[in-house]
């Protein structure tokens, strides 16, 4: 099966700092992989390159067995991958079917906003992820957090991804919120959608992701299997960037 | 009142604003004795708010877009200076269609100051501050250049009539059918969106609000289209010897059309779209895939070309063509943009918040010259009432950032 995507010595440098450095890694269908490390890490910056937001230095992209090289943003959204920024990318101004929409807005026959039917699906998205949030006018500046989460992830499952990149979808959320946004994820999983995740919550990262990829000064500490490794194993390859000694434990199969 | 306003689906800016001008309305015409309601000053007043006003809404689109355009009065005189200069000394004034060949030459040269200005701006990442600033200077010098210094005059007498001087008004029955149209447009416009809405079982105001709503907006209309006809054109022959009433003046109707595309375009279209998300967060418009750079250079563009449709109607009201054209304009034009609530903050305005703050403006002005006031007096009258308006705008947004 050829992966949904990989990654092949991608390394993006900002004049002397090397953000990223010959990193690998692979997504499949139906497979959430977390992305860890500390701040400054380099995962922001990679999936920055995988969204088209920063043209990679060297290495390659593979998306679904093509060899891609993304332009800007929407050359991304294009090929099928939508990304949740950390900064959620919202404009403030403008209200939920607005951001929803953003970029690509649909048009009625005289090619004039739909701006009534854009509400309505809007609605419809939106209240599947949170049944309270039912005011599609006010703006992204009068919301609560989450409800500029869910803003934000439903711009994502709208357009039908079948890869999704999530920069700590629950950092500003609080304990039912964060479920909503778990229960999600697993949701997505089973529909065969490919998940990248970055987190900082251990707790979270052990609920839902396949895999692991750890980093650390911009290369790859290790990529390790979820269900070989404890959490201690984890935050030791995050704190001291040392891969996992095979110990006494036995190693499966 | 303020939270019935709101959910009945009155803008309260724009409410407040129109409020405050019928406030300041009512205070001239007692100061003057009511001369400054009478049909002859308010039809004067609707062609001297028309230039400010048109490019007024463009440097709407631009401060929602966080730019600004300091080379608006520049482009007026270089862009006057060009139809003149095509009327005068290329074509002849007398020139069959000569007028029509002179206003697409000065827009043409409009979009080209724009896409200039818009390159360095958007391309080139300069702050549009300084682009435009150096634009104030060179397009000043260029209009100098044009003719070398001299006045061009005098213009095609078809040309004349855009000034709304003489002959410069459509007449009554015209009017009030242009006027009846404008109603059944806003009424039909009003029964669509309800219907539309009620498609999507959405929530919508109620029937008495979006009701108000249009008889008030209807109101306006026949009650300016009955003031510009109250007053007698004396130039019109009418079989009765009673002359005619003037009706809507044609920079109104200039007005009228540019104000009502930027609206729908403002509202209805990706491209307005667009330009609200990226004055409300650059970031997240890049981020969406949106062509930002082109947005920008577009604005740009746009505002040169309203600064030369404003350069038709002042110099066919001079009957010439002259380099001092439009000085101060700039000022004017950004005071009546920010007075009609657009926020330097970017995401916020509205091209009819933009309208009446240069009408706003110009009856301030105009009442003050009906009241003797000396120049240098109105000036720092206006200048105070630009400071409460951006006050204003401050405790507005401090209230809503809440």
């Amino acid at each position: 099966m050829t992966a949904l995507v990989e990654i092949r010595d991608l390394s993006k440098h900002f004049g002397g700092i090397h953000a990223v450095e010959r990193v690998s890694c692979t997504l499949h269908e139906g497979e959430v992989v977390g992305l860890l490390g500390h701040n400054g890490a380099g995962k922001s910056t990679l999936i920055k390159v995988i969204a088209g937001v920063y043209p990679a230095d060297e290495g390659e992209l593979v998306v679904r067995g093509e060899k891609r090289e993304f332009e800007s943003p929407a050359d991304a959204r294009e090929a099928g991958i939508e990304t949740i920024f950390q900064t959620l990318a919202l404009a403030e101004n403008l209200d939920a079917p607005s951001n929803l929409f953003l970029g690509r807005e649909l048009l009625t026959p005289w090619r004039t906003l739909d701006t009534d039917r854009m509400e309505h699906e809007a609605l419809q998205v939106i209240s599947r992820l949170n049944p309270n949030f039912r005011d599609m006018k006010k703006p992204v500046r009068a919301m609560s957090g989450g409800q500029r989460q869910t803003v934000a992830i439903a711009r994502a499952l709208y357009f039908n991804a079948k890869i999704l990149i999530m920069d700590e979808p629950c950092a500003a959320l609080g304990p039912a919120e964060s479920r909503m946004v778990l229960d999600t994820i697993r949701r997505l999983k089973d529909e065969g959608i490919g998940i990248f995740l970055i987190s900082h919550d251990m707790q979270d990262v052990f609920a839902v992701c396949d895999r692991v990829t750890v980093m650390k000064n911009g290369a790859v500490v290790d990529t390790v299997r979820v269900a070989d490794v404890t959490e201690e194993d984890v935050l030791g390859m995050i704190i001291l960037g040392e891969r996992k000694k095979t110990g006494p434990r036995p190693a499966p199969g | 009142m303020r939270s019935w306003l709101e959910r009945a689906g009155f803008d309260p800016r724009f409410t407040s604003l129109v409020l405050a001008l019928a406030a300041i309305w009512i205070a001239l015409a007692i100061a003057t004795d009511g001369i400054f309601l009478t049909p002859r000053n308010l039809y004067n007043l609707s062609i001297q708010t028309c230039v400010t006003a048109i490019m007024a809404c463009g440097m709407v689109y631009l401060i929602v877009a966080r730019q600004i355009d300091l080379s608006v009065g520049s482009q007026i005189a270089f862009t006057g200076m060009i139809i003149a200069y095509v009327q005068v000394r290329w074509l002849g004034p007398e020139t069959p269609d000569a007028w029509l060949v002179s206003i697409v030459a000065g827009v043409a040269a409009g979009a080209i100051l724009g896409v200039f200005q818009g390159w360095w701006v958007a391309y080139r990442g300069l702050p549009a501050f300084l682009v435009t600033l150096a634009g104030y200077l060179m397009f000043r010098g260029a209009a100098f250049l044009v003719a070398d210094g001299q006045t061009l005059a005098p213009l095609s007498s078809t040309f004349q009539r855009i000034g709304g001087g003489v002959s410069g008004s459509i007449g009554p029955a015209w009017s009030w059918i242009l006027c009846a149209i404008a109603c059944a447009w806003v009424i039909g416009q009003a029964v669509q969106a309800r219907r539309s809405r009620a498609r999507y079982n959405a929530a919508m105001a109620t029937v008495g609000a979006d009701a108000a709503k249009v008889l008030i907006t209807c109101a306006a209309l026949v009650a300016f289209v009955a003031v510009v006809c109250a007053y007698p054109d004396p130039t019109s022959t009418a079989a009765n010897g009673v002359p005619e009433g003037k009706g809507i003046g044609i920079p109104v109707l200039i007005l009228i059309v540019v104000a009502a595309a930027l609206s729908i375009i403002a509202r209805r279209t990706r491209f307005g779209r667009h330009v609200f998300a990226y004055g409300g967060n650059p970031e997240a418009a890049f981020l969406s895939g949106l062509h930002v750079k082109r947005v920008v250079l577009a604005l740009f563009v746009m505002m040169g070309a309203l600064s030369a449709i404003a350069a038709t109607i002042t110099t066919s009201r001079l009957n010439s063509g002259t380099h001092s054209i439009g000085q101060m304009a700039e000022l004017y034009v950004i005071a009546a943009t920010v007075i009609g609530g657009t926020s330097f903050a970017g995401g916020i305005g509205t091209i009819p918040g933009a309208i009446v703050g240069a009408l706003m403006i110009q009856s301030l002005d105009n009442g003050m010259v009906l009241m003797d006031v000396s120049s240098a007096n109105r000036q720092i009258f206006i200048g105070l009432i630009l400071i409460a308006a951006v006050w204003a705008d401050a405790l507005y947004t401090r209230k809503i950032a809440r």
